[in-house]
């Protein structure tokens, strides 16, 4: 096989599976189940995150692979995200099974449930193509390739929080989340034409060797200024975070769940690539803009989230504190910054998507259970599924022997390490307020129900839904006890392909460049 | 088979086994099945904790540990599965052995729903406290600490009293939890430095001088650790959390709510990484430490609610122990540590009692009792028992610590020790007041209100089961108080540092009068010579008192 086409399997697979799933979906009689296209969904994923493996052994065997003209590049950096998105999907799709394509006896009692019927091969391939979108954009090392990645998972993730059809809020927020992110989507553009303004590339590479040598630095700078803000509304960092919240509560509950774990890690890679890999030479010029933003998304994210009742909101204003966590990583040159960051995202990963799946399964496909009063109680009559939401919750607090902690740990001691202390210290004081939200719902759960009992779906947890939870629940306990071989992934990942550059910047570009190709 | 490489793994996985059991086994009304499961899990435990002093080698060198293992756990930042036992901790593992099955069978009629929650929980909190008494790796502790929490937090939130418990158990949970964050920073802190998270390393750098030339951030560090332990502790002005949860939470919880994770951590980490703070901040602590005996007596004197009272004069023990030890002498040191054990199990004592009044007549409200005596003669012989123990009457376990933390304040070359020392001792007759005032107002004169509409009846069989294992211990640890200073005292020698100004001579002329005062005439006589055989620690060049 050439070179290329290695280079890209795992999107290849993917994208073939989502369009098979398209045509499968289009050409079966409306009202039959299509329950079976979502497990070929899950399977191309599967199959994706395989073929991501196999490249690693074939990086650790002959070092980087480099296809189509330089603009793809197969590392380890780019396998682990690609590992961690194709989790990602396969776990949201196990969980949204039920929520989409549920078996027809539970259909019948749900208008939602019978509307969605009809489209919900549509679901299955567009989250297989945004998970494709998201892959390039790991593994681009040419910013024009990041952003057709960006722009391919960008419009699958707007339709999808569209994708409870005939609410309200559903198409609010994806008409929101389509206005502002084309907003923010042009953004990331103009920063890529500035940047080939001030140094004749959009090739990462190029770009990091032209820096030192450009005669229009205020371009670089703004090109910089302009691809973070691109990046910060894709991540939803504070002050470019205010779609987050409306989105998140009208979108349904396992997209959510998607939608906020792997778009954000891979707009993370793409983060981590730039400023480490592209511009590692304006460093004191980002660093301060990174700064800001942790800080800002740190406080409001924590600050909005006190305010809330509704539970999906709470949830999006912690995963604006939760990028902001993340973004501390980035002021440390260490090395295991990089690897911290791209732990966090899988430690965040595990427990988000857990989260918004066991919120799937407690409140069912109408979504009945909404605020912390509609949770309150509902460790009574679902013990197994209130305990892990509980300790899910409990790893988003960080407590220890969870991914959470670890994810928090890494980050900080980044942070420590990059001898910014304070923002250690603030950060870890943020997570002081956020627990106070998370004990509310957490301490809410085990409380007496309020109004005798409580509502929201009393089905049985299926095999599937249950396998995807079980999935989450593992990941996010395995990361907490034994994050060696994630640890020791992503460490391998940090240093080959983002070599970390405090001083002499221009010969460790070009080292960088001769590492890289 | 040799146990003692094991011993402590297996103390840590026995109840978090049973915990899984427990969460798996299915729940059914009425059937006591969970809290039977618990009660053999917690009695399990407690046999194993017994290996530790059974073995315990009294005459390995000081200031190294026992029953040890060292496993790497993460390879970078190097963690380590680092568990192990001194003079320090072997009681206090022991200890929370002990309470555990009390605690279940306290439970066992209080709690009637939601058994497996509880129990469950129950058992997590037993894990975490364990954990936190053998972690030689600060991170390993710290993941035991933080864990700790949670539970608690649960219990208190599902189990209160009141519908005021979902707001108790959040504050309990951020009064603890936002300083352990600020805690987590000094430990990065220090990894940063130093490379290392293992607290026998850490302790041989502090003693060089080696971790780090910046006093500055050296002291914020400090404080970093000595504020998360005082606030679990709690200490004087950082009691804010204390009362309110004492008076939710239920019997099992309250009896390791507070007090010893705090004040074994202050002992551990505090002392063992930062010596020279500590020390610079002992004349503050000292304050604290009286102020809090003081405030906390009297606050006790006024209450009208059981369950306060205990929440108060808990903070005045605590407050002793706080007073004891940071007099760095070892008089002070050795009370304080034996003193964690007295109010420890004074208080669970207490609070065992006060919930089988609750459970009879559903009131904490001394104003509800009177005259109870006629109807409980065994219930009010433990009260009376448990009360002398507290109050530090001569032969029982209270005496032995108060006599010598106060000793050891008046030793101390801290400043103002006389003063705090006198006012201290005030505390010893403030607490006499309020215990013997609440024995009277809750068992004698003339009957209250509820008692005229309950009949009450004495203690069952389950409740002498619970109640006489405390009332031995405090016999026994008051006459026999060298079998356990024998252990802790090969702590509290190398933690005890002499100003430059004594000669050796006249310290060990003092702690020589300080064993023979105590009146402990079953003093071991090879355990004297090895006290004062010691080499004495290294001198504290740069503190000024």
């Amino acid at each position: 096989m050439s070179p290329n086409l290695i280079a890209i399997l795992p999107e290849i697979v993917l994208t073939l599976t989502a369009v098979l799933v398209m045509l499968a979906d289009a050409s079966l009689a409306p009202g039959k189940p299509r329950r079976l296209l979502g497990w070929v969904a899950i399977l191309g994923a599967f199959a994706a995150g395989s073929f991501s493996l196999w490249q690693l052994r074939l990086v650790d065997a002959s070092g980087p692979i480099t296809a189509y003209s330089g603009t793809v590049q197969v590392d380890a950096f780019s396998v682990f995200f690609h590992l961690l998105i194709a989790a990602i999907v396969m776990v949201t799709l196990l969980g949204s099974l039920d929520y989409f394509a549920p078996p027809a006896a539970m259909a019948e009692h749900s208008e939602t449930a019978r509307l969605a019927y009809t489209h919900v091969g549509e679901y299955f391939a567009l989250v297989l193509f945004g998970a494709t979108g998201m892959m390039f954009m790991t593994c681009s090392v040419e910013l024009l390739m990041v952003f057709i990645g960006l722009e391919i998972s960008s419009i699958s993730t707007y339709i999808l929080a569209g994708f409870r059809k005939g609410q309200g809020v559903s198409a609010e927020a994806a008409l929101k989340y389509f206005l502002l992110g084309s907003f923010a989507t042009s953004f990331f553009l103009y920063g890529i034409a500035l940047a080939f303004g001030a140094t004749g590339s959009t090739s990462i590479a190029a770009i990091a060797a032209g820096m030192s040598t450009t005669h229009t630095p205020v371009l670089a700078l703004l090109s910089v200024a302009m691809i973070l803000i691109g990046i910060g509304f894709k991540v939803s960092a504070a002050p470019f975070h205010v779609w987050t919240p409306d989105v998140y509560q009208g979108a349904p509950a396992p997209v959510v769940g998607l939608m906020s774990t792997a778009p954000k890690a891979a707009a993370f890679a793409v983060l981590l690539r730039v400023l480490f890999n592209a511009v590692p030479t304006l460093r004191a010029t980002w660093l301060p803009l990174i700064l800001a933003l942790s800080v800002a998304s740190m406080f409001i994210g924590n600050l909005g989230a006190l305010m809330q009742r509704d539970v999906k909101r709470l949830l999006a204003y912690s995963s604006i504190a939760h990028a902001g966590y993340l973004l501390a990583a980035f002021t440390s040159t260490h090395p295991e910054a990089v690897a911290s960051a791209c732990f966090y995202t899988a430690a965040y990963a595990a427990m988000n998507v857990g989260a918004f799946l066991v919120i799937t399964e407690l409140s069912g496909v109408d979504e009945t259970m909404r605020t912390i009063d509609d949770f309150t109680g509902a460790a009574k009559s679902r013990p197994y599924l209130s305990g892990l939401l509980a300790f899910f919750l409990c790893s988003l607090i960080g407590i220890p022997f969870t991914a959470g902690f670890f994810g928090k740990f890494y980050v900080f001691s980044a942070a420590v390490h990059g001898g910014f202390t304070w923002l250690a210290v603030l950060g870890l004081l943020n997570s002081g307020i956020a627990c106070f939200y998370y004990l509310r719902l957490m301490t809410a759960l085990y409380s007496r129900p309020l109004h005798g009992e409580v509502r929201g779906a009393m089905a049985r947890v299926t095999p599937s839904a249950a396998l995807g939870l079980a999935f989450a629940g593992l990941a996010t306990l395995a990361l907490g006890i034994f994050p060696g071989p994630v640890l020791s992934l992503v460490q391998r990942a940090a240093p080959k392909t983002i070599p970390i550059i405090s001083s002499a910047p221009s010969s460790s570009a070009t080292a960088s460049l001769t590492n890289g190709q | 088979m040799n146990l003692d490489h094991s011993i402590l793994t297996i103390l840590l996985l026995t109840p978090l086994a049973g915990a899984a059991v427990l969460a798996l086994l299915p729940e059914r009304e009425g059937s006591k099945t969970h809290a039977a499961v618990a009660l053999v899990v917690t009695l399990l435990t407690f046999l194993f904790t017994l290996h530790l002093p059974w073995h315990f080698d009294y005459a390995a060198a000081p200031g190294t540990f026992q029953f040890e293992k060292n496993l790497p756990w993460i390879a970078t930042p190097a963690i380590h599965y680092h568990v192990g036992v001194d003079g320090l901790s072997m009681w206090l593992i022991v200890l929370a052995g002990f309470l555990a099955p009390i605690g279940v069978l306290a439970s066992w009629k209080a709690v009637n729903k939601r058994e497996r929650l509880f129990y469950t929980l129950f058992l997590l909190q037993q894990v975490a406290m364990i954990g936190v008494f053998i972690s030689l790796d600060t991170f390993l502790y710290y993941g035991f600490w933080e864990l700790s929490l949670i539970p608690m937090t649960l219990l208190i939130a599902t189990f209160g009293r009141t519908e005021n418990r979902r707001r108790a158990a959040i504050k309990f949970f951020l009064y603890a939890f936002i300083p352990s964050a600020i805690l987590l920073v000094g430990m990065l802190w220090l990894y940063a430095r130093t490379g290392t998270f293992d607290l026998p390393k850490l302790t041989a750098l502090a003693a060089a001088h080696a971790i780090s030339p910046n006093n500055h951030a050296l002291w914020l560090c400090s404080l970093a650790f000595l504020v998360a332990f005082a606030v679990k502790v709690p200490v004087f002005p950082l009691h804010g959390w204390l009362s309110e949860n004492i008076q939710e939470a239920p019997t099992a919880a309250v009896m390791v709510l507070a007090g010893k994770l705090g004040l074994y951590s202050i002992l551990r980490f505090s002392f063992g990484i930062f010596p020279e703070q500590s020390h610079a901040v002992a004349p503050l602590m000292l304050a604290l430490g009286a102020i809090g005996i003081v405030y906390g007596s009297l606050m006790a004197l006024v209450q009208n609610d059981l369950k306060k009272l205990a929440a108060f004069s808990t903070l005045a023990h605590v407050s002793f122990v706080i007073l004891g030890i940071f007099t760095f002498t070892v008089a002070g040191l050795d009370g304080g540590t034996f003193q964690i054990l007295n109010e420890s199990l004074a208080g669970a004592a207490l609070f065992v009692l006060m919930g089988l009044l609750y459970e009879r007549y559903g009131s904490y409200d001394m104003r509800d009792y009177g005259g109870l005596a006629v109807r409980h003669p065994w219930m009010v012989t433990m009260f009376l028992i448990t009360t002398f123990a507290a109050i530090g009457l001569p032969m029982l376990n209270g005496f032995v610590g108060e006599f010598l933390i106060l000793s050891g304040t008046m030793q101390s070359y801290v400043m103002h020790h006389v003063l705090w020392t006198v006012i201290a001792t005030t505390g010893v007759i403030l607490s006499a007041s309020y215990m013997l005032w609440m024995i009277q107002r809750v068992f004698y004169g003339p009957l209250g209100l509820r008692a005229e509409e309950v009949k009450g009846w004495d203690l069952t069989a389950r409740e002498h089961l619970e109640l006489w294992p405390f009332a031995a211990l405090f016999l026994i640890l008051g006459v026999a108080s060298p079998y356990w200073m024998k252990a802790i005292d090969t702590y509290g020698t190398i933690v005890a540092t002499k100003p430059d100004t004594m000669a050796p001579g006249e310290i060990k002329h003092i702690e020589t009068e300080t064993y023979r005062t105590t009146g402990t005439a079953f003093m071991d006589p090879a355990l004297g010579a090895a006290a004062q055989g010691k080499p004495t620690p290294p001198v504290n060049k740069g503190a000024r008192y």
